[in-house]
């Protein structure tokens, strides 16, 4: 019982009482499974405001730990191992902040099989915090198997026209990269006799000689769910044919899963590749950054658009992380959680747009800030959140990112950020690019003309965001705070 | 630093965040508030919120007369991480007080005017309800250049510098359905944010290796460092005043990066007067002259300035010659003019490129707000909407009689920016023409020449606007516009008149009052070069006179008479050269096929196909191996007889 009142066991575990709830409900009635979810999810989220109040700031250890034996397989143990450090506690944040807006945002786009949809979705939110708050090598990869299976009926069941191909193509995609990352961590679990995450990086000498290896196992299914070019190709497909919250869900926070397993077990667990291979690791970034940003622009449909600038946008991510400084790495997470604001919201604005028109094709907007001031409005400060606004949340990752690489360790680190500040101007350009093509020049069709402004209710959900786009912007010292011990361990770990 | 470490010689001082709070509070309360207190409240609350930041700025101004160190006021700690530590907090010094005087007066002046012409100008566009909207836009200008000038560090700077490019991008865009085809305005935005990002990428570049060279981005300690610096590595301040350059080149439009400051005169005419004549686009040159420490340190980055600064004057002028647009004219001639002052502070005469940036404030302003009130009076005396474009200066003439007060405030500012004596123009002109001599000959002859283009596209267009005949109805029934439009261009015109005060040859005010913050040479009067630059005026003025004003142009649609003399030449001015052309030619369409190719070839067949590719051969592999469970059961019997056939086989010739 203690274990279950536990913070993060609760708030991990919370949304399944949500589940247990749906369940009890007749399976046709939409307006109870909306209001069970969503006071479910924001409960949740009060619960992971627990978690920040309890959590000491300035230390870098991890907190709060729940640990305890779990099973036996082969003489090693696995264990419940859960713990919440800098690194976690912002990715825990971001979730339980994004869930219930993406419930909300559901409210009249998901009109069928409501109940289904909730229950994915809170299985999919316990999956997420699983992820990020699991410090046992198994226990890790059983939630992140697990979000897999409902995000793909997330996409397949209420998503567009070719959600099946693009429910598969997701799922075949990130279940080739967790195979290889299931041989790894069984490997190294028996090597060293234990799948506890603090204690494998103490005996992280034993499996040194595979390290490469090792690492590249784990990284690709990183790789794959970042996406880093070239292994992006799910991310489209996935985005366009997901529903509203889906999109928002998977750019905001699954994304940030291949992100967080790099700082969590790649670095820690296998330095001298990480080393060996970061120059690699942060060119490769830098491709993602300017090809994401180059093929974004040549996009039609909305949604494309926005995903490849997630791949543009992740490769800022990556080229920090493997940067491997303090400014970098420190930029990195909060650009994780950037990301996730500007990206999400974009996703809902989208959303918000299609539910006007029916189409996401943008030839067939235009003149949309006339008919829709504040919609225009809110859309606009979203973009240049987007872009890197200074005072928008978006500079503040991208600065420290780059100041960290262009005066970090790597070779030609100079060439790789100025490569990478290029992709700067080319985010003004397709956003800007985006924007004109839906809100700017005249509103010539009877549609465009009659639509609606903003909604209460869809300016209430993207209402928190703006919050945090300008808070980050002006103020983020109280997340760098979370942030930097965090970080200063990590980097401490590495020869 | 701490805010208690800083020692507040005066109390006064802690007003300083006031000078971006006041225009803030204006935009939040504007937006909360404006549409409901009609035009008369939004234009007093923007209006007020400029007076205050005027105000407060004037308070800082008499502080620093009896403490003229200055101070640096803390408002909040931004953020710290790694090696990055910095502040929102403000530098009070004489240089950033005088920016925030013109800024702030200049900016009022306009506002004032933007209440008057843009009540006109939602009603021509049938947008009465966009009202509100200009001034929050204006104000929000106001709070990212007063950000902009009042930044003790680079990165703060640089929110400014981004800020000011996207009020900047509102307002060329404020009538985004407007333009060609609709979304001419629109494109002209854009063109402004991504040419200011193209120059940004210089500026964060010159930042990133500021930081690793001096571990700050604190103006005080990087200027400390900066010769320390370069005694052990010497490259790196140069390559970060190279960088800089590409900043200012950006936001001050200089060669190579001035083409989008033409297509900004979209925007409504007090956002030309105010953003892209009189206060943005002479944030490049005080960035150089805040950096003064760093290019003191890098004599060859100096130079470089130098040269592009003087290129652009000449360069620009060229093209000035051979426009109608009313407001194309003054918007090269701001190109030209941002050109001297660039090269003013490139050659190390950083006073005389502020004082120049002072005078061109006032008389450049006041021209934009004159041309308004000329379009303005145009537009609406245009009943029978037969005129095309109320800017095309063919149409105009005989507007002398008609409209007084602006053809005296025109005239005047016309008179300051050619330099005549006594008006502000000579005086800071003058002294950037000395300090040229000094320097180098062949500068100087550049920037002779155009001086000698200023005067003459300046003439050119008072002839072709104010004298003659009226060549269309609308000028023929044009009427002066109300005090509103008309008290803010005399007080410019009065500015325009007396601002060579402020530095006056063997008094120089400004000289003192900028060494504070500055290394000043002190400026000398050189008598024959003011005498040679008064005969290139007067040669100027004649030419024009013989040209546009003996017998003046008869009707709209004759050519204009240097058409005849110069031939392909003057076509060549008239297409301003063709840069916009090259530069599509040169980087738009590549950049344009590159992303075709990239999003439609190599992603979408290469990427996309391999994927798509394996999943198919793993399907028709499985297919062909799905086969050989087909259900029969002789089929099953045959495999297990050859089976077992082998088997035997094996085992028995083992």
């Amino acid at each position: 019982m203690q274990t279950l009142l536990h913070p993060l066991v609760l708030t991990t575990f919370f949304p399944l009482v949500g589940v247990a709830a749906l369940l009890l409900v007749r399976p046709g009635s939409a307006r109870a499974s909306r209001w069970i979810a969503l006071l479910t999810a924001l409960i949740t989220f009060g619960l992971s405001l627990w978690v920040l109040a309890a959590f000491q700031r300035g230390s870098a250890d991890l907190q709060m730990a729940v640990n305890l034996p779990w099973l036996t397989i082969a003489g090693v143990e696995i264990r419940f191992f859960m713990a919440v450090d800098g690194l976690s506690i912002l990715m825990v944040l971001l979730t339980a902040f994004l869930v219930p807006l993406a419930v909300l945002s559901t409210w009249t786009a998901v009109q069928e099989k409501v109940r289904g949809f909730m229950i994915a979705f809170l299985l999919l939110e316990t999956g997420m915090l699983g992820v990020f708050l699991a410090q046992d090598l198994v226990l890790f990869y059983v939630f992140w198997e697990f979000t897999l299976i409902p995000m793909y009926f997330l996409i397949g069941i209420w998503g567009g026209e070719r959600r099946v191909y693009a429910a598969v193509k997701f799922f075949l995609y990130t279940m080739a990269g967790s195979v290889l990352m299931l041989l790894a961590l069984l490997f190294i679990g028996w090597q060293a006799g234990t799948f506890s995450l603090p204690e494998l990086v103490a005996a992280r000498g034993i499996f040194a000689g595979a390290q490469i290896w090792l690492f590249l196992a784990f990284g690709l299914a990183f790789a794959i769910k970042v996406p880093m070019w070239p292994l992006h190709s799910w991310l489209p497909d996935a985005h366009v044919e997901a529903p509203t919250a889906g999109s928002v869900i998977l750019a905001g926070v699954l994304l940030k899963m291949g992100a967080y397993g790099f700082l969590r077990f790649n670095l820690p667990l296998f330095p001298q590749a990480t080393k060996l291979l970061a120059p690699w690791m942060a060119a490769i970034g830098v491709v993602g950054i300017l090809y994401g940003a180059l093929v974004a622009y040549r996009q039609k449909d909305m949604k494309k658009l926005v995903a490849y600038s997630s791949v543009s946008h992740l490769g800022f991510v990556v080229l920090g992380i493997f940067a491997l400084n303090q400014e970098s790495v420190a930029g990195s997470i909060l650009q994780m959680v950037n990301h996730g604001l500007s990206t999400g919201a974009l996703f809902l604005i989208v959303g918000y747009l299609y539910e006007r028109l029916h189409t996401r094709q943008m030839s067939a907007f235009g003149g949309v800030w006339k008919a829709a001031p504040l919609l225009g409005s809110v859309s606009l400060v979203v973009a240049l959140s987007s872009m890197g606004l200074p005072g928008l949340n978006g500079f503040i990752g991208e600065f420290t990112i780059l100041a960290g690489a262009f005066n970090s360790a790597l070779p030609a680190a100079r060439w790789l950020a100025g490569a990478a500040t290029i992709g700067v101007i080319l985010a003004a350009v397709y956003l800007l690019h985006w924007f004109e093509k839906i809100f700017l020049g005249p509103a010539l069709k009877d549609e465009v003309k009659d639509m609606k402004d903003l909604h209460w209710r869809e300016g209430f959900i993207i209402a928190p965001m703006l919050v945090l786009i300008f808070w980050i912007g002006l103020y983020p010292q109280p997340f760098f705070d979370l942030i930097n011990p965090t970080v200063s361990r990590l980097l401490g770990l590495l020869p | 630093m701490l805010l208690s470490e800083v020692s507040l010689h005066d109390p006064v001082f802690r007003l300083a965040p006031l000078v971006i709070f006041l225009p803030l509070a204006g935009v939040i309360l504007n937006l909360l508030i404006g549409r409901r207190l009609g035009e008369l409240g939004a234009g007093l609350i923007a209006c007020l919120a400029g007076a205050g930041a005027f105000a407060v700025s004037a308070a800082l101004a008499f502080g620093l007369k009896s403490s003229p160190e200055g101070a640096i006021v803390l408002i909040w700690r931004w953020f710290q991480v790694g090696n990055l530590d910095l502040n929102w907090s403000l530098k009070v010094d004489t240089l950033s007080v005088t920016m925030m005087l013109v800024v702030s007066g200049v900016g009022t002046l306009i506002h004032i005017y933007a209440t008057r012409y843009m009540h006109s100008d939602v009603r021509h566009h049938h947008e009465p309800g966009r009202y509100t909207r200009f001034f929050v836009f204006f104000n929000l200008f106001l709070a990212a250049m007063m950000v902009l000038v009042s930044a003790d560090n680079f990165l703060m700077l640089f929110v400014g510098w981004e800020g000011v490019g996207l009020c900047s991008y509102l307002l060329i865009g404020f009538w985004f359905e407007g333009g060609e085809g609709g979304l001419g305005n629109a494109r002209a935005a854009k063109k402004a944010f991504v040419v200011n990002r193209i120059g940004d990428f210089g500026l964060l570049i010159a930042i990133f290796i500021m930081l690793g060279a001096f571990g700050s981005l604190e103006f005080s300690r990087v200027f400390a460092a900066a010769p320390a610096v370069t005694a052990t590595a010497p490259g790196v301040v140069l390559a970060i005043t190279l960088f800089m350059l590409l900043g200012v080149t950006g936001k001050s439009a200089q060669l190579p990066l001035f083409v989008w400051l033409p297509d900004a005169m979209a925007g409504p005419t007090p956002v030309s007067a105010l953003i892209h004549a009189a206060t943005m686009v002479t944030a490049g040159v005080y960035l150089v002259a805040r950096s003064q420490p760093l290019f003191v340190q890098a004599p060859l980055a100096a130079d470089v300035v130098l040269w592009v600064g003087a290129i652009t004057a000449l360069f620009a002028g060229t093209i000035a010659v051979g426009q109608y647009d009313i407001k194309k004219v003054l918007a090269y001639s701001t190109i030209s003019q941002l050109g001297f002052m660039v090269a003013a502070v490139g050659m190390g005469a950083v006073v005389a490129g502020m004082f120049h940036l002072i005078t061109h404030a006032f008389f450049k302003a006041l021209l934009f707000l004159a041309a308004g009130s000329v379009i303005l009076a145009l537009e609406e005396a245009d009943h029978g909407h037969d005129l095309q474009d109320a800017q095309d200066m063919r149409v105009m003439g005989g507007l002398r009689s008609r409209l007084p007060v602006t053809f005296w405030t025109f005239l005047i500012g016309a008179l300051a920016l050619s330099g005549l004596v006594p008006l502000a123009g000579f005086f800071s002109k003058d002294e950037i023409l000395v300090a040229a001599q000094q320097k180098s000959p062949a500068v100087f002859i550049i920037l002779l020449a155009a001086a000698f283009l200023t005067a003459f596209y300046m003439a050119r267009q008072v002839f072709l606007v104010f004298f003659g005949r009226p060549r269309s109805g609308a000028a023929e029934h044009a009427r002066e516009n109300p005090p509103l439009i008309t008290v803010p261009l005399i007080a410019l015109a009065l500015l325009s008149i007396f601002g060579g005060v402020l530095n006056l040859p063997g008094v120089h005010t400004l000289e003192h009052w900028l060494e504070h913050s500055l290394n000043v040479t002190p400026a000398k009067f050189v008598l024959w070069i003011a005498l040679v630059s008064l005969a290139v005026l007067a040669a100027a003025v004649t030419l024009a006179w013989l040209l546009y004003g003996r017998k003046p142009r008869a009707t709209a649609r004759e050519a204009d008479p240097l058409a005849a003399r110069l031939g392909g030449l003057y076509r060549a001015l008239e297409a301003r050269w063709k840069v916009d052309e090259f530069y599509s030619w040169l980087v738009v369409r590549p950049f344009e096929r590159a992303a075709e190719f990239l999003s439609s070839i190599f992603d979408l067949k290469l990427i996309n196909g391999l994927g798509d590719g394996l999943g198919a051969l793993v399907q028709s592999l499985s297919t062909a191996a799905s086969r050989i469970q087909n259900g029969f059961v002789r089929s099953y019997t045959l495999v297990f007889l050859v089976g077992v056939t082998a088997i035997l086989a094996y085992l028995l010739l083992r």
